[in-house]
């Protein structure tokens, strides 16, 4: 287990690494030109000279990458050239409110398809599988953008029940929670339709199984074989493709948080590309590839936590 | 279980819609009832009416002309970035699968590794070097769709590398690549076809996504992630602007959706019978 554990992380720390060189090679060996994209192709030599300077581009690339990661490593990604201050300090403040976002569309999303996954697997071929499907089928199909636009109409310009968008900050929680409603939901519901498939599919696998007979046959209830038996037994694909649906959340974050108007790490990826922050939209991004890749690296811990089977063949 | 003789109706369906859509965007070529782009501002925010089937936006564009030629560039995007980055993977499963060894371990690790940039970040990042464009959307999505056919196409190829007929032609002499040209290619279209139709669904919410964000389609040309985008603003005087384009979207991403899960259950008979 620990040999298992060092091997994961080895390879975390080595995926991480090349996530940030090929990060630093696509924002600065393309064929683009920073400066000109900052300063636009009718500024003066002596302008572009002076911003080349500043952004330190003049020092060879491997140099370059070198004092960019040492930074990061360190928590220093530089400053911005719009903002004028650290990008780790636009970071701080906007990370709160992706993360809270991220996790609580996750969790919601897990409460969604294990709830109707279950259902749905319970009744295999009957009406409550056939609703789940046909659900989860136009659930695949819609875009996140234009549900949030259906949840606001709805819940915001018709009923008037929660805000539309914005976001108040958090010293005022109650407030603070009702701005996140419909993003949450929105994000959730979309995954939840695709996670209830593969929990309906598990849970078919796992019915068939002998010990699911036993377990019916000892005269538990079936809510009780359904919900201590037969889930946990179905839950490790289940975990696989959370894992990867963390990682659309996060990046769904940044789709989200502009439908919505929310100052989280999203939308400051989008003022940053509107400003031709360079560094900033570079920082971002490492970090959204960090997050997915970590998210993976967790899930590959979880399988082994959750089925003990898988353990023996690791060590 | 008997044969069912019968066509799967996820086929039926997804065929239907996605042949509505290729045809709308087709006719949108020579005809749409206006030109989709011609602004008639004494007629903005009509209602549906004989001029103006779905009625008009809010600088008088008529909605039904906008939506084909918005199908149109779907289309047009979806095929260009899923034929470019399906046959890059296709190409590189294949000379992974061929090859073996620490080659075909390296394709797959870097297939793996590429997974950690989804479309949105890799599009966001071209935007940011070169300024949002089409282009850059067509690239951000097609990249994203190399490794998934390189591990479809990897994974079948490595079934039939496997099979007597391989076997016999390599004893006979014959190289890799012809091997893999003249009995590996055809013996893996089935599972690539389908996967190239359910990859076709993913790139056009991609391509909605990113118009919609402004990384994609620039301004004049159509757009359904545009037009919703612009919808958003006028969500309170005009909501029924944000309603069309959505639905452009669901029925064509259901369509090609569908429509996989319906050749996948014909061509692959082991799977048809599946819960």
């Amino acid at each position: 287990m620990v040999l298992f554990l060092a091997k994961r992380t080895v390879g975390l720390l080595a995926t991480l690494l090349a996530v940030s060189v090929v990060v630093f090679l696509v924002m600065n060996v393309l064929p683009g030109d920073p400066v000109l994209v900052i300063l636009g192709i009718d500024s003066t030599p002596d302008a572009q000279a002076a911003l080349r300077e500043q952004l330190g581009l003049n020092a060879p690339l491997a140099d370059r990458y070198v004092s960019w990661i040492a930074g990061v490593v360190q928590g220093d990604f530089g400053t911005s050239h719009s903002f004028g201050v650290p990008v780790a300090g636009l970071i701080a403040e906007r990370l709160p409110l992706t993360l809270a976002l991220a996790l609580s569309a996750t969790l919601l999303t897990v409460i969604l398809a294990l709830a109707l996954g279950v259902l749905a697997g319970s009744n295999h071929r009957k009406p409550g599988d056939w609703g789940v499907m046909t659900l989860s089928q136009l659930g695949i199909a819609i875009p996140a953008f234009w549900l949030s636009m259906l949840l606001v109409l709805l819940f915001a310009v018709k009923l008037r029940w929660l805000p539309p968008g914005g976001f108040p900050g958090w010293g005022d929680p109650a407030a603070a929670a009702r701005a996140l409603v419909l993003p949450t939901v929105a994000l959730a519901l979309v995954q939840a339709a695709v996670l209830a498939r593969v929990t309906r599919s598990s849970m078919l696998e796992v019915l068939r199984l002998d010990f699911t007979r036993t377990a019916l046959a000892t005269g538990l209830s079936r809510g009780r074989v359904l919900w201590r038996h037969v889930l946990p037994n179905a839950l490790v694909p289940v975990v696989t493709i959370v894992g990867m649906q963390f990682a659309n959340v996060v990046t769904g974050t940044i789709v989200i948080e502009n439908v919505f108007y929310l100052p989280g790490l999203g939308r400051l990826i989008f003022q940053a590309i509107s400003n031709r922050d360079l560094l900033t939209v570079q920082a971002l991004v490492l970090l959204f590839a960090a997050i997915v890749v970590t998210a993976n690296f967790v899930v590959d811990i979880l399988y082994v936590l959750i089925d003990p089977r898988l353990r023996g063949r690791l060590a | 279980m008997t044969a069912r003789r019968t066509l799967p109706v996820s086929l039926a369906i997804g065929g239907a819609l996605v042949a509505l859509m290729t045809a709308a965007a087709l006719l949108s070529l020579v005809w749409t009832p206006h030109p989709f782009a011609a602004i008639d501002v004494a007629n903005r925010f009509q209602g549906p009416s004989a001029d103006h089937w779905l009625g008009t936006d809010q600088l008088g564009r008529d909605l039904v002309s906008q939506l084909m030629a918005g199908a149109r560039t779907s289309v047009a995007i979806a095929f260009v970035a899923v034929v470019l980055g399906g046959s890059i993977g296709t190409a590189l499963g294949l000379f992974a699968s061929a090859v073996g060894g620490i080659v075909e371990d390296a394709v797959m690790r870097l297939a793996d590794f590429s997974f950690a940039f989804p479309a949105l970040l890799f599009a966001i990042m071209l935007a940011a070097v070169f300024g949002p464009s089409l282009t850059n959307a067509i690239v951000a999505i097609a990249f994203i769709n190399i490794p998934v056919f390189a591990r479809v196409s990897r994974a079948a190829a490595n079934q039939v590398w496997t099979r007597e007929f391989t076997l016999a032609s390599q004893v006979a002499g014959r190289g890799g690549f012809a091997i893999t040209v003249d009995h590996i290619l055809p013996n893996i279209a089935a599972p690539v076809i389908v996967q190239a139709t359910i990859e076709f669904a993913v790139a056009i919410l991609a391509e909605a996504a990113l118009s919609y964000l402004g990384l994609g389609v620039q301004p004049p040309a159509a757009s359904w992630g545009r037009m919703l985008s612009e919808a958003q603003t006028l969500l309170y005087l005009a909501p029924q602007l944000a309603i069309y384009p959505g639905l452009c979207i669901v029925a064509a991403v259901l369509g090609f959706n569908l429509l996989g899960d319906g050749l996948r259950d014909i061509t692959d008979p082991r799977l048809s019978r599946r819960p």
